[in-house]
């Protein structure tokens, strides 16, 4: 393969590169709980219908999901 | 009048938001191009600096007017699944620097990094290709997350023009102090600006999230204005914390 053949691919790779950096990076539990916030959000609100436990729901979990992912921070700093 | 209140707040707070996330990202950028003009002389820091600019207008062209398009539903869900993760990353990263988990970022030590990078790297004849490429790279990467954040919230809130130009007043207003103070951009409270911008795009994740999924927020767009006490409450609580924890932690000295 060429040096100028492979340019497309390179800027697909990049590409990739940065979408990988930007929503996962060094925080996949983030990525993971955003996921689990939309399952779960889309099964109460979407499916069960149930308006008022969505409301409260969504904030808790992503509140949950930053204090998980403090204290894995956390107890990374100390084993350094 | 209740309407008029709503459109208000949802609007103030994304200008709020669009006007932090680019101010930040610029002082990035800027710490970068003001290194490779001091080093290697402004030419080509400054072409670089216009090329990656000139990029990154050109996917705001592409990208903007097609988002448009996407039902409004499918574009919250997805703009707001994008916010949160994003916002939590940004929070996540603020609340450990503020608590002294993790080494602020330091304008300082990048712009000497740069410096020392380019002093390595020797003198080029012609165009200055590695001050360029280290202007466009700078410009162009801080750029993306800018217009990734434009795009999102202005497209998301029907409001792109006005992003678009809350953004670029944003950068023109960065761009013109970042000038006059030159290399005294480690002045800036930069953590403190991340940390807002981090309990604003949480906010406005977990509000799109919720429409994109058909949660009907009591209040209708004011209850943004309740998610960002509702997460600064948390950020203020979860640095305390830290802190705290932090300062039991450490041995006690002995006489």
């Amino acid at each position: 393969m060429s040096k100028y053949s492979s340019a497309p691919l390179r800027l697909l790779k990049a590409f990739g590169r940065f979408w990988w950096d930007f929503l996962i990076g060094d925080t996949p539990e983030l990525f993971v709980a955003a996921l689990v916030i939309i399952g779960a959000i889309a099964l109460v609100s979407d499916v069960g219908h149930f308006n008022g436990v969505a409301i409260v729901l969504l904030p808790l979990m992503a509140v949950l999901a930053l204090v998980l992912s403090l204290a894995r921070a956390k107890r990374a700093s100390r084993k350094e | 009048m209740l309407v008029a209140t709503a459109v208000s707040s949802s609007s103030v707070v994304l200008v709020g938001t669009v006007f932090l996330a680019c101010a930040v990202e610029m002082v990035e950028a800027l710490t970068i191009v003001i290194a490779v003009g001091h080093t290697r002389g402004w030419r080509s820091a400054f072409e670089g600096t216009v090329v990656a600019l000139a990029v990154l207008s050109a996917l705001v062209g592409a990208f903007g007017p097609a988002l448009v398009h996407v039902p409004l539903t499918t574009l919250r869900l997805i703009v707001g699944g994008v916010l949160l993760i994003f916002g939590m990353q940004w929070l996540r990263k603020a609340i450990l620097r503020s608590s002294g988990l993790k080494a602020k970022h330091d304008e300082d030590a990048i712009y000497e990094a740069t410096v020392a990078q380019l002093r390595a790297s020797g003198v080029e004849r012609g165009r200055d290709q590695t001050a360029f490429v280290l202007a466009f790279k700078g410009v162009f990467l801080e750029g993306l997350e800018v217009v990734v954040a434009v795009l999102t919230l202005g497209t998301s809130a029907h409001r792109l023009g006005l992003a678009m130009v809350v953004a670029a007043i944003a950068i023109v207003v960065v761009g013109v102090i970042g000038a006059i103070v030159a290399k005294q951009l480690s002045s800036v409270p930069e953590n403190a600006m991340k940390m807002a911008v981090g309990i604003l795009l949480v906010s406005f994740g977990t509000f799109w999230t919720g429409e994109g999924l058909k949660v009907r927020w009591p209040g209708g767009d004011t209850t943004l204005l309740v998610f960002v006490a509702l997460y600064g409450l948390v950020t203020w609580l979860l640095v305390a914390m830290l802190r705290r924890n932090d300062v039991l932690a450490r041995p006690v000295a002995t006489s």
